[in-house]
């Protein structure tokens, strides 16, 4: 900020100086413009008219025009220019329709030189020739834009925008004749400054009114305008019709815009309502700006760069009464801030991730086991050294390919099309979910929906005690045999459940560990008939040896002091109960790095520290669990819904709240149940199961849920015979008053379900086609047409 | 008889499908005739003491059914309901019951009835126009068929009214019919508060608000001040008062909603103009729209009388008119002369900037002095005033109390640029609907005045559109305002200035006594003018200390 620039242009060599800094103004500014020695600028407002010279330091106040004892009208700029061919000269347009030209050479005080009084409304816009010295165009609200020469007392010519008010008028730089204007209506028109009675062209630009534009400096057919419609668009005029070249999508209606001088892509824009910051636009990259000031409190009514050749230095007025000079240099740069990381799924469920190299590389070498699934792919763009944003468009692409089969989500499929939501009493519905669950092989959403039954309807009561201790055995006598069952043995649907997750580092050893107490329960399913006389239902393992009474134990204490290990743990809600002790870090340590290893070492040694020192706190525990209420475990029941949801697994999540109905309802609250419901819906569409969707819908009870099947019911039908929208009813068209809807097969008007051939279009009712089908695949017409239908 | 079957619904005949209509009017057919039975059998049985207060009730609601029967065979654009409505009436009349006829004379006190569009006998666009309508509210309004002299801007009218009562809002549909009646209720039009409050109902709104507004919630309570301040002096909203409404703890406003509100607060103030303005009758089945009296000879509507428009009066007005016949002539004459030399000699004697500045303030101040003669204090029927506060605050001329309040600049601040730009970013496409709506009522033209046609009136609009601005004290700096002198006579300044600031004031004589030899179709027009003024002038006024708020 404080430190100079000393920038060579363009100009015989000489040098522009500056830093950002602004000044205080007494008044609102409306508009701005440079002198051509880039030294001075007019500040132009309803009460101020000043110009100032700009020096390294500061603006210094050079000449203040608004005299005279009492401030007229005349003084209340609209708009400023000044010329760029004669230093001295500048026109002023007034909001109560006057042009006004000063010349600064007067030996007077006051400056003002000519009056033009021919515009009835206010004048918004007036441009000096680029050329010529003597010429002034000017463009009112009252529809006009009139031609002056400063020769002259009154107008040369008059240009007729047809009753629409002219917003702004450009000189073109290159071509001599031609101008443009912009309406309020959305239009631009093109003018030949010698033919004042008809426009050389015309095209609507913006949706709303254009409230600017500018020629390109260097381009002679690009023009920009921008308009109310918040767009910026840039046009080629060379063409025989305008095309649009670049469009710009900012946030707020532009006020201003200006080309950059020495980018050829690059233009400033400001707004006149609600955003104050100037922005400069890449117009090849519409969606974030290149740069940013954002010095101004209150709207930007006028930018100007300070040099027709330098690219660095930009001026700017504002109704927060202050001036600007911003050095590009000190700009904020909107793109440092944004997230140059992509991430989309392909068709196959493939993954693909884009993001900066040098990103990518901190990551990979911080996590170096995340490699030994992944299969990445790596693109590299091609550099183009003459786009924008070099630097940031160095990125790379990696792609991670789902095994073939592993992606599959037929279990959700097969999962969503045969549970049981309702119909029949909790009892029944848990025990034919946990079967289903258990054909597909997920054992542990089985298990969940057996411990569900046993939580709800427990029928004589089935004590509580036991089923602590099942539960516990469950995992006891799972942990110890974890050697004999080696990953491969794992259930299908288990490993595709879990395989997404094990490409990032983070959920490594949760996984693993899932894996592990899932493979644990597929174990007690095979153990749970032998060497027990408990009901198998609700009894998961044996209930006989103290000790595995103390293994159990390990898995809760270890949960609190290891982060790593909450996930999983949750999926046994029921251990929260229990009170926790310290684990022995190290072995879990050991244990999360070597997952695959296998589990009987790393197992025996995590076990080892517990030992019987324990077991009298939590035997004697369990023994106080006696008869609990089944309100006491929703609190479980709901972190365990929870948990499922966190996992992805919102299908379960959805599933139990359905069934559970009022058990639970009360304990989550709305939001994350309607967030649920429209998850697990949207996967449910996805996979085209329409007809459990409905039934989604219909059974939950939030009322933002249940009333999408109240969206959108109405079909709009064209009458096959005028091919008008048949507005009143569905089967007679008022306007060739003729049946459109006859059934192919009766011959009736079809006023309910109607089903046509969408090859032939014939059809008819339902019933009736699906009769016909049986004997013939002939459309019932008549007309020749196999008809198919889905 | 169980209260579920004398509920009798109406949603039915909205529809399109003429079918549907129908089982509805069979459904309605069937209720009424129930009722009717039942009434009957309990008059003929000797009279219980018990029985004499059910009876009134059930009478009471047969006769609200009759009511609406009466309004759908006069007012439904589909015409088998005419029909069957009527025949329903006809029916129940045989069995011995009174049936109900309508008060007034149409539409409108101030419009004579064959003036206004008979239902039933428009043309297609305008059929679509009615069908719409009734399918979204149920009714044909009085508003309506008397804004339908302009079809073009009915269309953007009732679309308008329509999203911002019934689409995607940021209000619940109860609040915004609420806050219609608020603002209705500041002009006491009891017009449109009956009409807001039956839908405000239908939309299950809490019957206990309308006890007044000491009963709604906390968050309406604090729109009272705002309703206030831009409904009578709109020019005194600060910024502050915006923030009052954002920072009210648990009671705040959302910018959206405070936006969507101030809309329909400005639409709701100019519509109270525009039913005042035109002398909008109460409706059909509404109370003071039908009577179930016989027909006498001396009969008037009980509103006429409250406005002192006595059908006397109305002879009177009648008879000077025809006198006057000739001046009246000479006036649209002389009103024309003075536009085509205005036209001319504007490019050659230019006035000086002093006199220019002067000649706004010239206007403002005569514009305090434009009242009616007759300025008696109408004091607000009792209904209608519980629902606001403070009836005392009206509107106070603009800086005559020593107060100096700043000339509002229209080229700092203005619906295009501006105004527009705020609207659309927090109420997405309402700013794209009014916008709409002000452009054709500022377009809007036939080339025509009184009897003369290809006559360019766009002089004439601008000067009311300024002049109804210039009362806000909004100033347009390329407005010479030596104009409206020359093209407004007093009489239609009186009118313009009722209309605008005092609606409930407005009576049938100053109605008639400006501009005698126009149209109804133009009178109408010119109230379009004033409504869509008044409601940019308070929406400015608003919306920049938004703006101001928000900067």
């Amino acid at each position: 900020m404080e430190k100079m620039s000393r920038v060579t242009t363009a100009l015989g060599g000489s040098t522009l100086t500056g830093r950002t800094m602004h000044c205080h103004l007494d008044a609102p500014a409306n508009a701005i413009s440079v002198c051509r020695d880039a030294a001075q600028v007019v500040v132009a407002g309803r009460s101020i008219f000043k110009i100032y010279a700009i020096e390294d330091e500061q603006f210094v106040e050079k000449l203040n025009l608004r005299v005279g004892r009492k401030p007229s009208l005349n003084l209340s700029c609209a708009d400023v220019v000044w010329h760029q061919m004669d230093e001295n000269l500048l026109a002023t347009a007034a909001t109560n329709g006057v042009v006004v030209t000063w010349n600064l050479g007067r030996p007077s005080r006051n400056k003002q030189d000519q009056l033009f009084t021919e515009h009835k409304r206010t004048v918004n816009k007036v441009c000096f020739h680029p050329t010529e010295a003597h010429v002034l165009l000017s463009g009112s609200q009252d529809g006009f834009m009139k031609c002056f020469d400063l020769r002259r007392k009154d107008s040369v010519s008059t240009f007729s925008g047809q009753s629409e008010s002219v917003r702004d008028v450009q000189f073109s730089i290159r071509d001599y004749f031609t101008f443009a204007s912009t309406f309020e209506n959305g239009n631009v028109q093109l003018w030949d400054i010698r033919r004042p009675d008809r426009c050389e062209r015309m095209f609507t630009a913006h949706n709303g009114p254009v409230f600017c534009c500018d020629w390109h400096p260097e381009d002679r057919g690009w023009l920009a305008t921008g308009g109310r419609d918040k767009m910026v668009k840039v046009w080629d005029m060379t063409t025989h019709r305008a095309k649009e070249v670049h469009c710009v999508q900012t946030i707020a209606s532009v006020a201003r815009v200006k080309w950059r001088p020495e980018c050829r892509h690059h233009l400033a824009t400001c707004s006149m309502m609600v955003d104050h910051n100037i922005y400069v636009w890449d117009v090849r990259r519409p969606f974030v700006p290149a740069a940013m000031f954002e010095e101004h409190r209150d709207v930007t009514t006028g930018i100007a760069w300070r040099h027709p050749h330098d690219p660095s230095f930009l001026l700017s007025g504002s109704k927060d009464s202050t001036l600007c000079q911003h050095l590009f240099r000190d700009a904020s740069q909107p793109v440092e801030r944004a997230n140059p990381e992509g991430l989309c799924y392909g068709l196959f469920g493939d993954l693909a991730f884009a993001a900066k190299e040098s990103l990518v590389a901190t990551e990979s070498g911080r996590k170096p086991y995340a490699g030994d699934r992944r299969h990445p792919i790596f693109f590299k763009r091609k550099l183009d050294p003459a786009e924008p944003f070099v630097g940031l468009a160095s990125s790379a692409l990696s792609v991670f390919e789902i095994e073939p089969g592993s992606g599959s989500m037929s279990w959700f499929v097969d999962t969503a099309e045969r549970y049981a939501l309702a119909g029949r009493p909790l009892a029944e519905l848990c025990d034919h979910n946990a079967k289903v669950a258990r054909d597909l092989g997920r054992n542990q959403v089985a298990q969940t929906w057996t411990m569900l039954r046993i939580i709800y309807c427990s029928p004589g009561l089935a004590s509580a005690t036991s089923l602590n201790h099942s539960v516990g055995k469950g995992s006891s006598c799972g942990l110890p045999l974890m050697n004999s069952f080696n990953l491969k043995d794992m259930a299908p649907g288990l490993g595709s459940e879990t395989r997404l997750d094990r490409s990032k580092g983070d959920t490594r050893s949760d996984t693993v560990l899932l894996d592990s107490s899932a493979t644990l329960i597929t174990n007690e399913d095979n153990e749970e008939t032998e060497g027990s006389d408990v009901p198998a239902d609700y009894l998961l393992g044996d209930v006989e040896g103290e000790e595995d009474e103390l293994y159990l134990l390990d898995p809760e204490h270890a949960h609190p002091e290891d982060p790593e290990y909450v996930l999983p743990q949750e999926a046994f809600p029921l251990r929260h109960e229990i009170v926790d002790t310290p684990p022995g870090p190290e072995h879990l340590q050991d244990k999360a790095d070597s997952p695959h290893v296998s589990g009987s070492e790393a197992d025996a040694a995590s076990l080892a520290p517990v030992d019987s020192s324990f077991s009298l706190l939590s035997v004697s525990h369990a023994l106080h669990d006696t008869r609990l209420p089944p309100d006491f475990f929703s609190a479980l029941v709901c972190d365990m819904l929870r948990f499922y949801a966190e996992q992805g697994d919102v299908q379960m999540a959805v599933s139990v709240l359905i069934v559970l109905g009022e058990r639970v309802r009360k304990d989550i609250d709305e939001q994350t149940q309607e967030h649920w419901y429209t998850s697990y819906i949207d996967l449910l569409q996805r996979f085209c199961l329409w007809n459990v969707s409905n039934q989604v819908v219909k059974l939950s009870t939030s009322r933002a849920i249940s009333c999408l099947n109240q969206a959108s019911t109405t079909l709009h039908v064209n009458c096959s015979h005028c091919k008008r929208p048949m507005s009143s009813r569905g089967w007679v068209c008022d306007r060739c008053h003729r049946c459109a809807s006859m059934c192919a097969v009766c011959h009736h008007v079809v006023k309910g379900l109607f089903v046509w051939c969408q090859g032939c279009s014939h059809g008819g009712h339902l019933q009736h086609i699906m009769k016909w089908l049986e004997g013939s695949s002939h459309c019932p017409a008549g007309c020749g047409h196999l008809c198919e239908y889905s | 008889m169980a209260e579920g079957e004398n509920e009798v619904r109406w949603d039915g005949l909205c529809s399109r499908d003429s079918t549907t209509r129908e089982t509805a009017l069979e459904n309605i057919k069937q209720t009424v005739l129930r009722k009717t039975e039942y009434l009957r059998s309990v008059k003929e049985t000797p009279l219980r003491p018990s029985d004499g207060l059910s009876n009134a009730v059930s009478l009471d609601g047969l006769n609200k059914l009759l009511a609406h029967l009466l309004m759908l065979s006069k007012r439904c654009p589909f015409k088998d309901v005419r029909e069957k409505s009527e025949f329903i009436l006809k029916s129940v009349q045989e069995l011995g019951i009174r049936i109900p006829r309508p008060l007034g004379h149409g539409p409108s006190r101030f419009i004579p009835e064959k003036e206004i569009l008979q239902v039933g006998s428009e043309d297609t666009q305008m059929h679509t126009l009615f069908a719409d309508s009734f399918a979204a509210l149920g009714r044909l309004d009085n508003i309506t068929l008397v804004m339908v002299f302009h079809p073009q801007y009915l269309e953007s009218f009732l679309k308008t009214q329509h999203y911002l009562l019934q689409m995607d809002g940021p209000l619940p549909l109860h609040y915004r019919h609420y806050i219609g009646i608020m603002a209705a209720a500041r002009h006491q039009c009891s017009y449109l508060v009956n009409l807001h409050v039956n839908d405000f109902l239908h939309v299950g709104g809490d019957p206990k608000w309308l006890n007044g507004l000491e009963n709604a919630p906390q968050k309406l309570q604090n729109l009272g001040e705002l309703n206030k301040v831009l409904a009578h002096r709109p020019w005194l909203i600060t910024k502050e008062h915006i923030e009052g409404l954002l920072k009210a703890e648990e009671h705040s406003w959302s910018l959206a909603e405070l936006v969507h509100a101030v809309v329909l607060l400005t639409h709701y103030h100019s519509l109270a103009s525009f039913t005042f303005g035109c002398g909008i009758s109460p409706e059909i089945h509404c109370d003071g729209g039908h009577t179930f009296r016989p027909p006498s000879v001396s009969n008037y509507c009980i509103c006429d009388i409250t406005n002192g428009n006595h059908s006397v009066d109305e002879m009177q007005v009648n008879s000077a008119g025809n006198v006057s016949v000739s001046d009246s002539f000479f006036e649209v004459e002389a009103l024309m002369e003075k536009m085509r030399q205005l036209q001319e000699c504007r490019d050659e004697e230019e006035a000086s900037q002093e006199e220019m500045a002067s000649r706004f303030e010239i206007e403002k101040r005569e514009s305090m002095f434009v009242f009616s003669s007759d300025d008696e204090e109408v004091t607000p029927a009792r209904d209608v005033s519980r629902h606001f506060e403070d009836t005392s605050y009206g509107y106070k001329d603009f800086s005559r109390h020593g107060m100096h309040v700043p000339t509002f600049r229209v080229q700092d601040y203005c619906w295009e640029d501006h105004g527009y730009s705020l609207v659309n970013r927090l109420y997405p496409d309402v700013g794209q609907l009014i916008d709409e709506k002000f452009h054709i009522a500022y377009n809007l033209t036939y080339n025509t005045m009184a009897m003369h046609k290809d006559v360019d009136t766009s002089m004439l609009r601008r000067a009311i559109w300024n002049y109804i601005h210039c009362m806000f004290g909004i100033r347009y700096d390329d407005y010479d305002y030596g104009e409206i002198n020359q093209l407004l006579d007093r009489s239609f300044k009186v009118y313009i200035k009722t209309v605008v600031c005092t609606p409930e004031k407005v009576t049938k004589r100053m109605y008639d006594s400006f501009w005698r030899q126009f149209k109804h179709s133009e009178k109408v027009h010119v109230n379009l003018l004033l409504i869509e003024a008044r409601m940019q002038a308070e929406l400015l006024y608003a919306l920049r200390a938004i703006t101001r708020y928000m900067t």
